[in-house]
């Protein structure tokens, strides 16, 4: 019974050879065109905001680059403070509760 | 054509049927159920449909107005999509727990009065809880008990709640009800449980990971947003919503970014996203309460996606750990793309279906001045796309190599991953069709210049951050770990319950089993045993010494009878002789 259930969640394929193919970014290349594009497209980003009108609700909204500035400064926040201060208060080995 | 039916009798009826239906008819049949329920529900009107009388009261299983249409529609297009992801799935309780579960949830937003509400609310969790066992681990048994206690205890709440409201108002119907009142307040709190407020939250952390893959996108759709619904129809604009949604949107993403399990990723994000909803519906105006409902839409849409994707993974790997997945877009770029289309829809990427709604509750907030309000949601906005939005793809297809080449999914998956996806596009795209149908008149303008510019930057500055974060090697590692959540308090708690329990009961337990069982007991038998020998040796012996027995056969007899006694095997004669003259004793005393 347990082994039918089994086979019927997963259906594993097999394993291929890694290293049989290449694929899109096994090509350091390609990654790096990525990022080059990811860059600048965002200074162009940063740009645009000056010809664009603002019509904000928040004096702040209007501050330049406000929500570039607050989306980087929120994310590091997360990642610090998740790491650095939830993770050692939080973590414990897997199977703790059994 | 015959009348519209209420809508969950269709899905209560095929879930019945489900298991004679046999062969190659059973996906057919399967998904006819919530085509069938969408043609129904097309064709109904605004308005109170199946009255019931039941004792002195009124049961309305129709209440039929846009607040319930638009979850309906929603309900069914979900459970078309859900049903056509598990027909795979060979296990039957598991279809007929689905079914049940989609018809609980139909049941209970279109009951108009708290009694049928109510029962409805119980069959959610009673039919949900088999598409969490039906996994048939330890691990999902365990969870799937801990989900039932918490959503009993949330269910008898609600319960107490609603006799308490009955008692003092007389009237059963399920209409605003606003926070007047204990019973009032404990309905709030039943409500707030199925919504995963925090610290009551963990049931869902804890038991939609450990789903079977096909059932947690039934789960992710249903039990929140009903209570999602509740607390629009009963308690809009309550301030205290407003407090609970924002936190609700803050702090999963924390755990969210730690957490190692992708599926309990996902179900973090999910407490977030519904964060985004109470929150809109705590502010209460139109222009929330419209992204709410509107953001649960597509939130049913793109978190099931979401799941889905993930399910397809473990559903060709049999690991859903970032620990062990990585690079898997090399063989499963479909599943991979579809996964980004829910990755962005989540984080409300200009053209995605999350941006024409979140924007609402987010715009709504700052209409309403609430300056620490707006900075949350902002804040979780940027955190969702840090977590939900790139940590979801990037661990599960790019990231390092695992080396696992496992085919693309099964089409029925990629098929119904596709129309999610699809229509997670197509209402970001023309959120016209959408906002037509929200409860109120939408003047609302997604689509402007400074609103499509910053939210790009918001995400693409968290984009930002995340690669710079990785490549510098901060963002922190996934681990194989347990992050200690608000459910170790009763995890944990239970067990000190059942030690103090265990020290403090069984040694009474103990000392009665001695004092009483083995001491007092014990010693009364023999006392009875040993008195009545004792008096019978006191009157043989008298006989025998008269009759002129002596020595070593008085010695003799009287141990013989002893023994009789004691061990009750002397002639039943001389029992039935005894209990005659003992009456007869009796019988001369009372005359």
């Amino acid at each position: 019974m347990q082994d039918k259930i089994e086979s019927d969640q997963y259906s594993r394929s097999s394993i291929q050879d890694p290293g049989s193919k290449r694929y899109l970014f096994d090509n350091p290349r390609n990654v790096k065109i990525l990022l080059g594009c990811f860059y600048v497209s965002l200074l162009i980003l940063l740009i645009i905001e000056f010809f664009v009108h603002k019509h904000p609700h928040f004096a702040w909204e209007a501050w330049p680059e406000f929500y570039a500035v607050y989306g980087f400064v929120a994310c590091v926040v997360l990642v610090v403070a998740a790491k650095y201060i939830l993770r050692p208060l939080v973590k414990r080995r897997e199977g703790y509760y059994d | 054509m015959t009348d519209p039916m209420p809508p969950f009798i269709l899905f209560m009826a095929g879930a019945l049927l489900v298991p004679f239906v046999t062969g190659k008819w059973k996906s057919f049949f399967l998904l006819m159920i919530p085509v069938l329920g969408l043609i129904n529900l097309i064709r109904m009107q605004e308005g109170a449909y199946w009255m019931v009388s039941f004792l002195d009261w009124r049961l309305v299983f129709g209440r039929v107005d846009r607040l319930s249409l638009l979850f309906g529609y929603i309900f069914h297009i979900i459970s078309f999509i859900a049903i056509l992801y598990a027909l795979h799935v060979k296990d039957d309780i598991q279809h007929v727990a689905g079914l049940t579960y989609a018809g609980s949830a139909l049941g209970a937003i279109f009951s108009g009065d708290l009694f049928s509400f109510f029962v409805f609310w119980e069959m959610l969790t009673v039919s949900s809880i088999f598409l969490i066992w039906a996994r048939r681990t330890e691990a999902s048994l365990a969870s799937g008990f801990r989900y039932l206690l918490v959503h009993a205890a949330g269910g008898l709440c609600l319960l107490a709640g609603i006799v308490l409201h009955v008692n003092q108002t007389g009237s059963i119907s399920f209409d605003y009800l606003g926070l007047n009142g204990p019973g009032s307040y404990l309905i709030f709190l039943g409500f707030g449980l199925n919504c995963a407020w925090p610290i009551l939250h963990p049931w869902l952390t804890d038991a939609y990971p450990e789903a079977t893959i096909t059932g947690t996108i039934f789960l992710s759709a249903f039990t929140t947003k009903v209570a999602v619904y509740a607390l629009a129809r009963a308690f809009p604009g309550t301030e205290a919503l407003i407090w609970i949604g924002a936190v609700m949107t803050a702090f999963p993403i924390f755990y969210a970014v730690i957490e190692n399990d992708l599926r309990r990723v996902l179900a973090y994000s999910l407490i977030n996203q519904v964060g985004f909803m109470v929150c809109g519906i705590g502010i209460g105006t139109a222009l929330a309460i419209n992204g709410a409902v509107c953001h649960a839409f597509n939130d049913i849409l793109f978190k099931a996606l979401l799941f889905m994707s993930m399910g397809a993974v473990m559903y060709r790997t049999g690991k859903i750990n970032g620990t062990d997945l990585g690079g898997l877009y090399r063989t499963m770029p479909l599943t991979c793309i579809f996964c980004m289309v829910g990755a962005a829809s989540i984080s409300a990427f200009p053209l995605f279906s999350g941006f024409v709604s979140k924007s609402m509750v987010m715009d709504a907030a700052a209409a309403g001045h609430m300056r620490i309000i707006w900075f949350m949601l902002l804040f979780a906005s940027a955190g969702v796309f840090h977590h939900a939005g790139i940590k979801i793809p990037y661990f599960a297809f790019f990231s390092h190599d695992s080396g696992m080449r496992p085919r693309e999914a099964p089409a029925h998956m990629l098929l119904a991953m596709g129309i999610a996806a699809f229509l997670s596009i197509f209402i970001g795209v023309y959120p016209a069709f959408l906002y037509s149908l929200l409860p109120y008149p939408v003047e609302y303008v997604p689509y402007t210049a400074p609103h499509v510019l910053g939210q790009t930057q918001l995400l693409f500055f968290s984009a930002l951050a995340f690669t710079l974060l990785l490549l510098s090697g901060i963002y922190p590692a996934e681990m194989r770990c347990i992050n200690l959540d608000a459910d170790w308090f009763y995890r944990k708690g239970a067990r000190l319950f059942y030690r103090i329990m265990a020290r403090t009961l069984n040694p009474i337990n103990e000392a009665c089993e001695r004092v009483f069982v083995n001491g007092f007991v014990r010693h009364m038998a023999h006392i009875s045993k040993d008195l009545i020998a004792r008096l019978a040796l006191i009157i043989m012996v008298t006989f025998w010494m008269a009759t002129g027995l002596r020595g070593e056969r008085l010695r003799m007899k009287k141990e013989n009878l002893y023994a009789d006694v004691m061990a009750g095997t002397y002639p039943v004669g001389i029992g039935a002789g005894a209990a005659t003259g003992f009456l007869a004793l009796v019988y001369l005393l009372m005359y």
